[in-house]
């Protein structure tokens, strides 16, 4: 419904009276998969979408061979991304020129207008796609929606603007969700619990139709089920359904924060069966020497686990809060505390090109940056990443400013305009700083390169002779800032034979590897058994991210990252009935936690720098979510573990805490 | 929010708002908008009319009246929350307001939409009816007094007419009698999964008279009778919680359910009357 105002469009909209005639409706992946289950899409004949697999080393002699196994079965409840500003479209044609300019509440404006390129017919050269200030996204807006094209088309078709805004209801129904898998995981070990194979099968929901990466999330994590252990053989397996509900793509951590759960709770249930701490089992298998090239085939950049797992540990005061733990045992109180733990190692920054190739994702990893020095001595950084709430004007404007010896405020950082910036891969999956990161430190790097040139030409001196810091060349007692070089290269009166004027510098970077952050979260938990209430009452993180460009932005993405990874944990949960209405339609019921419901986080942080880009950094937009589930749930069963319970589903409700407590004790 | 097309009003007097509920098939009463407005967004509720009494702030107002207090309907939760004479004479509605949503809310929420939305969710005609409150409603025919008790009819269903002004809240001063509202949530600013008020009289070791009446375990707030009358001694409370439900009629949803509503209204029970008795 177009109208010239909202309120007319929403009003008109009830007008329309369309009768549904209701198809049977299937909401579980593994229902769909059964025998006479109905069939989302009669053409296929089966809902099963694709089975993909990853096999390396002699799984089954090692399971056949092993003193213990951990068999364990977890369900990885749908979540609904939730970012702060829903999604929303103006797109204005300017039937002049035939050119069409897209504002879009995206992560992905280059990404976008290759999409919608393809699907509308604009031609690309005519489509400008501009993602402004956007009030996140966690992996819902790396997307292309039908409202988007749609918005494109009748902007063409009517020669005026058009405008869509999603309502917080419609984002429910309609924007992506996240997780919904079922995951069997096996470890087989040693008698002391040496983990020596890992065995992953995975069912996941892909909804009724596939989005921009649907199939591809879950692979995202298929190199990281033996977590940061050393195992000799791993295989994996996942299974794609299609399902009558909204589609799965990328939500924050996309497959990694599934993978890290799965590893982390096994690892559990394996300390628990040969009777070690989770501690003693966890420093049994890490992962020890890098760059180490583990089972799944990938080769882990750097690390040093003990480091975090040691930092953390102090942190807590792991003693004191078991002795507390035991006490309370001893005293029978109803209020039981559980610690969990969660040494996460995932990989992020993607990517290289070719391993996304692979997985047959659509696009390339790489990443580019274009640095302009004005004759007035102000800069220009141009990125093909697209910030929506990671606070790349600040951090990147950091790495210009060391280099250059500039001011920050003499630095603007532009993004998010296919009419501004250099084609680029846009921000999800930690891949900002890893990867469009070091394009801008290398074009920057060019900038220096070109600026010493100048400055040895005007100084009279070889390039060998100059020394450079804080932006300002020196040799013989002349000097010349970097500034005064970005004067003369625009007047370009006094430049070295054949040079080009201008200080200008582009930079496009594909990684030669994922980077691999790591780190150890610990979560401490009180168990009211009496209700089932859950209280997350302390939080320790200690996260190696390389290394760190900027504490605060990167503490921020841990915050937030931590609390919605608690919050999967905790309280979020996208329930169908079985009909397939989505029963959470509204956060009333679809419980996002606030600030009221967690404690004040415990940060640390160590850091090995990445050996694989010029900066040694590592992404961090994830961690966070990828660590904190596991965490809290371990310590969920872990305070519930003495009374015999060894699992409660996601999200551990008071309920089904209650009623786990209860089953134990009957 | 778009909400379907309606006609406004603002009522500048209780007997306006009362002429103007009666000009129109289907009119509504706005007060503070927190229960309303979200119904409005939703287009669930389509009133043809919205009577704002919003700006009516001689019913907001909290006073003595002998052996009750008198507190106008327009008295939002915050003012419940830090008025003196509320604090001294019914700490129960002071604690219980503060108990409200959030900060925001509880500035613009009020007791008289509150409890004339009827959501049997909510913590304040929960606790008005463990404390045998008069609810004062003005309407065509005069002014008339509906026990809290009675008031309330079912799912967002009371005592009020469709040209009914709830304007006051008359509640018996509590003088010595121990007292709490306990409420559980899965966060800190949800309606309560369960909420249970507990008001105890007592002389050394005897009880003298007890009122229990529970939150969201059935349509309306629920007066727990089997529980009050097995309260007889201090040492009674375990076994009291142990029926409170028993008359309770609960919700199953995404919250909870309804057996375990059951469960966890015993639990609070039973630390509700312990706080109670021991106040």
């Amino acid at each position: 419904m177009i109208a010239e105002t909202r309120a007319e469009a929403r009003d008109a909209a009830e007008l329309v009276q369309v009768e549904y005639e209701p198809l049977p409706a299937v909401v579980d992946p593994e229902r769909a998969l059964e025998d006479g289950a109905p069939i989302v899409h009669d053409d296929f004949g089966t809902n099963s979408c694709y089975t993909w697999k990853l096999s390396a080393g002699d799984v089954d002699e090692e399971f056949g061979n092993a003193s213990v196994v951990v068999k364990e079965r977890y369900r990885q409840q749908r979540l609904i991304p939730n970012a702060m500003e829903p999604r929303g479209v103006i797109v204005q044609p300017f039937p002049a020129t035939g050119e069409l300019t897209m504002w879009s509440a995206t992560q992905i404006p280059h990404i976008a207008r290759v999409t919608l390129s393809m699907v509308t017919g604009v031609p690309e050269a005519k489509l400008r796609v501009v993602a402004p200030d956007v009030g996140g996204g966690f992996g819902s807006k790396l997307n292309v929606y039908a409202e988007e094209a749609l918005a494109l088309v009748l902007a063409r078709k009517l020669g005026r603007p058009i405008k869509w805004i999603e309502t917080r209801t419609e984002g429910y129904q309609a924007t992506i969700h996240g997780r919904d898998q079922i995951q069997e995981i096996e470890l087989a070990a040693t008698s002391e619990g040496k983990i020596r194979a890992v065995r992953a099968k995975l069912t996941v929901a892909m909804g009724a139709y596939l989005q921009l990466v649907t199939p591809g999330v879950p692979l995202l994590g298929a190199w990281l089920y033996s977590g940061a252990y050393d195992v000799v053989a791993y295989d994996f397996e996942c299974t794609g359904v299609f399902t009558t509900t909204t589609p799965t793509d990328a939500y924050r951590g996309a497959g990694r924060p599934e993978a890290t759960y799965a590893i982390e709770r096994a690892i559990d249930a394996l300390a628990r069966k040969v009777g070690k701490d989770p501690v003693e089992i966890r420093r049994l298998n890490f992962l020890r020497e890098f760059p180490k090239t583990i089972a799944s085939g990938l080769t882990v950049d750097s690390g040093d686990y003990d480091a975090h797992l040691d930092a953390a540990l102090e942190l807590l005061d792991y003693d004191a809060v078991r002795k507390d733990q035991a006490e309370r045992r001893e005293r029978r109180d109803t209020k039981e505390v559980g610690i969990g733990f969660s040494t996460y190692l995932e990989m992020c920054g993607l990517a290289p090109s070719r391993i996304l190739g692979a997985i047959r994702y659509g696009a390339g990893g790489w990443d580019a940056a274009t640095i302009r020095f004005l004759p007035t001595g102000t800069v220009q950084v141009l990125i093909g990443t697209s910030p929506h709430g990671q606070s790349h004007e600040t951090t990147f404007a950091q790495i210009v400013a060391d280099q250059l010896g500039v001011g920050y405020d003499e630095i603007e950082v532009l993004h998010g305009d296919t009419a501004v910036t250099p084609l680029g891969m846009d921000t999800y999956g930690s891949r900002s700083l890893t990867v469009g990161g070091i394009a801008v430190y290398k074009a920057a790097e060019r900038i220096v390169e070109k600026a010493r040139k100048i400055a040895a030409h005007q100084l009279e001196v070889g390039e060998d002779e100059l020394a450079y810091d804080g932006g300002r060349f020196t040799a013989n007692g002349g000097a010349l800032t970097t500034k005064e070089i970005a004067l003369q290269a625009w007047t370009a009166h006094n430049l070295p034979d054949g040079m080009e004027p201008g200080l200008e510098a582009s930079y496009v970077f594909d990684p030669e590897n994922f980077s691999w952050p790591a780190g150890t979260h610990i979560a401490v938990v009180e168990i009211d058994t009496e209700t089932g209430n859950v209280d997350l009452i302390r939080y320790v993180a200690v996260d190696d991210v390389g290394k760190v460009i900027n504490p605060d932005v990167v503490a921020g993405q841990i915050h937030g990252g931590v609390t919605q990874g608690v919050a999967q944990a905790l309280w979020e949960e996208a329930v169908y009935d079985d009909d397939g209405n989505l029963i959470t339609g509204s956060m009333v019921n679809y419980l996002v936690p606030s600030a009221a419901e967690v404690p004040s986080f415990e940060l640390g942080s160590t850091e090995t720098p990445s050996p694989t880009n010029p900066l040694g950094v590592k992404g961090v937009g994830e961690t966070g979510t990828i660590a904190s589930t596991a965490a809290v749930m371990n310590a969920v069963v872990d305070a519930l573990s003495a009374r015999g319970v060894t699992d409660i589903d996601m999200p551990a409700t008071p309920e089904r805490v209650w009623r786990a407590v209860k089953e134990v004790a009957s | 929010m778009i909400p379907a097309p309606f006609d406004y009003e603002v009522a500048e007097s209780v007997d306006q708002a009362v002429e103007l509920l009666g000009s129109r098939d289907d009119a509504k009463l706005l007060a503070g908008g927190h229960s309303l407005i979200p119904l409005l967004r939703l287009r669930f509720a389509r009133p043809a009319l919205l009577v704002d009494i919003g700006r009516m702030d001689d019913l907001r107002y909290v006073r003595d009246a002998g052996e009750q207090l008198a507190i106008g309907a327009m008295t939002r939760h915050n003012d419940l929350q830090h008025n003196p004479l509320v604090q001294e004479h019914t700490p129960i509605l002071s604690h219980t307001a503060g108990l409200i949503g959030d900060p925001q809310v509880r500035h613009r929420g009020t007791i008289g939409g509150s409890v004339a939305h009827g959501d049997p969710a909510s913590d304040l005609p929960t606790v008005l009816t463990a404390l045998d409150a008069d609810l004062v409603v003005r309407g065509p025919g005069g002014e008339r007094t509906v026990p809290a008790e009675e008031f309330f009819r079912g799912v967002f269903e009371t005592a009020l007419g469709p040209q009914d002004v709830l304007t006051e809240i008359r509640i018996p001063k509590l003088g010595a009698a121990g007292w709490t509202y306990v409420k559980f949530t899965r966060r800190a600013q949800d309606w309560a999964t369960v909420g249970v008020a507990a008001v105890v009289r007592r002389t050394n070791g005897t009880i003298d008279a007890a009122a229990i009446a529970l939150t969201n375990m059935g349509p309306t707030p629920v007066r727990a009778r089997a529980a009050e009358g097995a309260l007889k001694t201090p040492d009674d409370a375990a076994g009291a919680a142990n029926v409170v439900a028993q008359e309770s009629d609960p919700p199953t949803d995404t919250s909870g359910s309804a057996d375990y509503r059951r469960h966890l209204a015993t639990v609070l029970a039973r630390r509700a009357l312990e706080e109670a008795i021991s106040r």
